[in-house]
């Protein structure tokens, strides 16, 4: 009897040693990712010098008699297209979470709600076809251009892209004010408008800047979207008129035809570290806003 | 300036505009591609191999590729995060360990997807040696949709009453039984609504694949997890932009794009009955 219960406490522990593991082992992922990409991208500074990489605007690692590794326009590039889409999305996408929460009656946020699910769940790669065949040639009708992939074409598309995000972030952050604030600034003679604008949406700032980092994360990150619709051109853009080509989408275009192990494809991988430390610092702070933002509550 | 009232009016209207804009934007993207591609559909187009150079016949590899990278998908990360979640409801206590594991769990829903590609080309094409295939993309797709599956799994724990819990082990079992017996057969529909939805966004992904497992043109249907594969998202990024002939295969296109969305929402609407279901039972 005193046997088997010390076996079965000793069961017991190895169980929750087991999951303890599995909860660990996103942790190794999120390590492992770091390790494997910063691994793969140190050949590539044997040949390239570390100024030159981050200094560099050329980007043109195919050149045939002189290869360069610059990528400054492939940053400013994605900086660029994200801050473009971040231009119409964050002001739509919290005007949009303040009507789903303060004054949609319940049959309008029962069509609403899906609707945002639905567009969160649209295949970056469907996006970027809409930005070929609908998006692009409407542009370029708009403005009068020979076709219609450039960076507003991706500003549109990645926009779209991060719209599910910022609603329903800035919709719990507002839903999340207390009815108290509203009550108050009611009772002082505000209007509900007044409310909104200078009581419950300055309230819930905090959670609203943590969902447009989040969303601006989405937008620096997506590939599809961008590698079909914003024309991949590897240069410094000259206006929104022009055809860009972004981190992701140098990554997309180039590793599929590159040879294993050369310092071309060592360099993508550089490039795929760029990426993940921009997102993660990006994560980190909205996590900490958010963060901040629960402790005030 | 305008009067309160008419002020509000205005602000009022103005947000009534722009919920009323995000609704118009699916509409026209919906409206877009099944006006277009549903003339296309038909029993040959899901049912036959692309011919012609891509410009005749159907997308039936690309749907079995989709089906088969899925499944894989779903066996790394569906049970990883289900124990994941286990540990993080059930056993976990307050503490910097917990505090990392969470962190780590946000951080990584946020990596972009062609970084997974980059991590996936690295660990399973090369260093695992899996080479370029339904197995190294499944997996690379797994650990995306990792903090999904953990996220709705401990979602569903959580509805579970503490009551539960101490009613069994109250009666002198043991912790993990009471889990086993007592929580979990309560949890899983819960835990499946999310994990449906993790596995849709996986299928419909294609940065994670394009380096670890997708073909541009088989004429045959995989035999094993260490083949290449046609996908369909990958399939409708091949169709618009790297065909020689783009506007000759644009209907094509359109119809895989349909059929890529069909797939996808028809999972998504599948969890949200589940979830709507699941809420009423609970409800009662």
């Amino acid at each position: 009897m005193k046997r088997r219960s010390s076996f079965s406490r000793f069961k017991e522990k190895m169980i929750e040693k087991f999951f303890l593991l599995n909860g660990l082992l996103v942790v190794f992922i999120l390590v492992g990712i770091f390790y494997l990409l910063l691994n793969e991208s140190l050949p590539t500074f044997q040949e390239v010098s570390i100024v030159e990489f981050f200094s560099s605007t050329i980007w043109n690692p195919t050149g045939y008699h002189q290869q360069s590794y610059g990528i400054v326009s492939l940053v400013f590039s994605t900086i660029v297209v994200t801050v473009g889409s971040l231009i119409f999305s964050v002001p739509l996408g919290i005007a949009c979470a303040a009507y789903l929460s303060e004054i949609a009656p319940p049959k309008a946020r029962e069509v609403l709600k899906p609707t945002i699910e639905i567009l969160a769940g649209i295949p970056s790669v469907v996006i970027g076809f809409l930005g070929i065949v609908l998006i692009g040639p409407m542009i370029a009708r708009l403005f009068n251009l020979p076709n219609g992939l450039n960076v507003i074409n991706g500003s549109v598309l990645l926009g779209i892209m991060a719209l599910p995000t910022i609603i329903s972030i800035s919709e719990d952050a507002i839903n999340a004010v207390p009815d108290d604030y509203k009550k108050a600034s009611l009772a002082l003679g505000a209007t509900e408008w007044q409310t909104l604008v200078k009581v419950t949406i300055p309230a819930a700032l905090s959670g609203i800047i943590a969902a447009v980092m989040l969303g601006m994360g989405r937008a620096i990150g997506e590939t599809m979207a961008v590698l079909m619709a914003t024309g991949n051109a590897p240069a410094f853009p000259k206006s929104i008129f022009s055809a860009v080509r972004t981190l992701t989408a140098t990554i997309g275009i180039e590793l599929g035809e590159v040879a294993y192990n050369t310092t071309h494809y060592y360099s993508l991988f550089a490039v795929g570290l760029v990426l993940f430390v921009m997102t993660f610092l990006i994560n980190i702070v909205s996590d900490w806003v958010l963060n901040k933002y629960e402790e005030a509550e | 300036m305008f009067s309160r009232d008419v002020q509000q009016k205005i602000g009022f209207g103005f947000l009534r505009l722009s919920a009323l804009f995000v609704l118009f934007i699916l509409v026209v993207i919906l409206y877009d591609i099944i006006s277009k591609g549903i003339g296309v559909i038909n029993w040959e187009f899901l049912t036959t191999a692309p011919t012609h150079g891509m410009t005749k016949g159907g997308i039936f590899p690309a749907i079995v590729g989709t089906f088969s990278v899925t499944v894989i998908t779903a066996l790394l990360a569906v049970p990883l995060g289900m124990f994941a979640a286990i540990y993080l409801n059930e056993y976990a206590k307050q503490g910097r360990v917990t505090r990392i594991i969470r962190m780590s769990i946000r951080n990584l829903a946020g990596v972009p997807s062609i970084v997974f590609g980059l991590f996936g080309l690295a660990l399973f094409v090369q260093i695992l040696g899996f080479g370029t295939s339904i197995l190294s993309a499944g997996l690379t797709l797994g650990l995306m949709t990792l903090p999904v599956t953990i996220t709705a799994s401990e979602e569903a724990l959580k509805t579970i009453p503490n009551s539960y819990r101490n009613g069994s082990l109250a009666l002198g079992v043991t912790k993990w039984y009471a889990i086993r017996t007592n929580v979990l057969p309560y949890a899983i529909p819960g835990m499946l609504t999310g994990t449906i939805l993790g596995l849709s966004r996986a299928a419909g992904e294609t940065a994670p694949i394009l380096f670890t497992g997708a073909a541009f043109f088989l004429p045959f249907l995989p035999d094993s997890p260490f083949s290449q594969f046609m996908a369909l998202p990958y399939h409708l990024y091949v169709m618009s932009t790297q065909h020689h002939d783009i506007a000759k295969v644009r209907p094509l296109a359109y119809g895989t794009a349909l059929v890529l969305i069909a797939l996808v929402l028809s999972m998504n609407m599948i969890a949200i009955l589940l979830r709507y279901w699941l809420r009423k039972k609970a409800k009662r």
